[in-house]
């Protein structure tokens, strides 16, 4: 089965360990649902996700893996600085529950249709987003 | 979250277990919606420990920064380092002496017991039992003083680094661990009679926060949590480095996925890393125990992971480099966080007390949570 199959629009790219692919954020749900539960797909284990600040946009950075076959693939999902939205996969991995969370606490990546979208680590009163770069700690000055 | 103690509307008692507590092993924050003695919701609260590692990582260089990664889970530092470590190697495509990767997988190993011993004596202590804490830091304290010769700490060791490992063995170090592994297999009878078959301990540790092999995939669990699911996710057999390819060992798993098959998982974990310590002590190989490197390491631009197997599963370490010194964002994939989401899904129906015996067969350490 062709990746392209699935989603004709998705970009690999090169390098990198496991496969990448880019898709676009409003395709998320449908790919990777595909991803989940077509046979000889398999990818059951969401071993990471995580988000990375390139001061011009998000990436959104889904690592899978499967427990039958073995494989790993990453997925990735450019956002918008100013308003980042995204699709929840909470529905498919339990896990994902906890990690968008975080994700939200310390980037402010908004989860559309996520059960439980609250701050997770921070204060419920704590203001701005601590990993993106341009985050200014006043308190503890670490500075990049 | 002052607001949330108290009574919900359908009369529902919320209560706070933590973040002083010490069933919870660190500053966890549980809050829970309970049903008579019920449990019906079960809230973490993190953040009490977080110290940004993940910030801090980035404005730190690729030599200074295995320093904190040993202040996530402290009870496994070792692996920590050994991860950071590969991933940075992994970037700049090093090859570590065959002595380096001998001593590394003997460290690991070791801190695996220790952590596992840590473990079962504060499982013990959470179901009411004093005197097995005493017997675990009793070997504990034997690999302490190992480590503490060789790497001159006793718990943040920082010893593996890029390219090797710190320093050289200390020349007691063989004769050491085998006293150790020999006082250990003496006492080991000892846990049994203490601990595992004591009716009490299996009544309340048996068929207790259940989860499914499923479940355990797709709530992201790994290492022993895992394994008493049934799930086949040990990273040192399934994707292996330094020399996890050529030792012998079983992976441990079983099927029932209840608090009694995590501690029967862990306590068979201890005497396969004795195995594979075994193993290597006697033909750990003459040379380096450092490859030459240059004393400022810049990784390509690009993307690295690597998954080590620590004490309790998966850790993943993820840099994001733009060709610079420093990463330009580092991810650490911990086991404990995953293995944490679970604890809702396993406690749910079950009475209070019961609680304590799923959250410690977890073996939750916070550290390794908040990050």
């Amino acid at each position: 089965m062709k990746l392209t199959e699935i989603l004709p629009t998705i970009i690999f790219e090169e390098g990198g360990e496991w496969l990448n692919v880019f898709i676009q954020p409003e395709e998320l749900v449908s790919f990777v649902e595909q991803l989940r539960y077509t046979a000889g797909l398999d990818f059951d284990y969401l071993f990471c996700l995580t988000c990375i600040d390139w001061k011009t946009h998000f990436t959104m950075v889904y690592h899978f893996s499967s427990t039958l076959h073995r494989h790993n693939m990453v997925v990735k999902a450019k956002l918008d600085r100013n308003n980042p939205e995204i699709e929840t996969v909470s529905d498919i991995w339990r896990t994902a529950e906890m990690l968008e969370r975080e994700v939200y606490d310390l980037f402010g990546v908004k989860f559309l249709h996520h059960p439980d979208l609250r701050r997770l680590i921070m204060p419920d009163d704590w203001e701005g987003w601590p990993l993106r770069k341009d985050f200014e700690d006043l308190v503890n000055m670490i500075k990049l | 979250m002052i607001e949330e103690i108290g009574r919900t509307t359908e009369g529902d008692l919320i209560i706070n277990v933590g973040p002083q507590h010490p069933a919870t092993h660190g500053v966890l924050h549980l809050v829970i919606t309970l049903n008579g003695e019920t449990i019906k919701k079960v809230e973490p609260h993190l953040g009490y420990i977080h110290r940004s590692i993940e910030k801090m990582c980035e404005s730190l260089s690729y030599r200074q920064f295995i320093y904190v990664t040993s202040r996530m889970d402290y009870l496994s530092s070792h692996i920590n380092n050994h991860g950071c470590a590969l991933c940075v190697e992994k970037g700049l495509q090093i090859e570590v002496p065959q002595r380096a990767q001998y001593i590394r997988v003997i460290m690991d190993e070791l801190t695996r017991i220790a952590s596992h011993e840590l473990w079962w004596g504060a499982m013990a202590m959470d179901l009411g039992a004093f005197t097995p804490f005493f017997h675990a830091f009793r070997e504990r304290e034997t690999i302490t003083d190992i480590m503490e010769k060789t790497c001159g700490a006793r718990l943040t060791m920082n010893y593996i680094v890029p390219g090797g490992v710190m320093a050289e063995l200390h020349p007691d170090f063989q004769k050491d661990v085998k006293h150790f592994i020999q006082l250990y297999k003496s006492k080991f009878e000892e846990y049994n009679e203490l601990v595992t078959g004591n009716v009490i301990f299996q009544n309340r540790m048996k068929s207790v926060g259940v989860i499914s092999k499923e479940d355990a995939i797709s709530y992201g669990c790994s290492g022993p949590v895992a394994r008493a699911s049934g799930v086949i996710c040990d990273i040192r057999k399934l994707y292996p480095y330094d020399i996890y390819n050529k030792v012998e060992f079983e992976e441990i798993t079983e099927k029932e996925g209840d608090s009694f098959a995590r501690y029967v998982v862990r306590l068979k974990e201890m005497q396969q890393s004795i195995r594979i310590i075994e193993q290597l002590l006697d033909i750990i190989p003459e040379g380096d125990f450092q490859a030459k490197t240059k004393a400022v390491l810049k990784l390509p631009k690009g993307e690295f992971y690597q998954r080590v197997e620590t004490a309790r599963g998966e850790l993943g370490v993820y840099i994001v480099s733009e060709g610079g010194t420093t990463p330009y964002r580092i991810k650490f994939r911990s086991p404990g966080f995953s293995n944490l989401s679970a604890l809702e899904h396993m406690v749910k129906g079950l009475k209070i007390g019961d609680l304590v015996a799923a959250m410690g067969s977890l073996d939750l350490v916070i550290p390794d949570i908040d990050r």
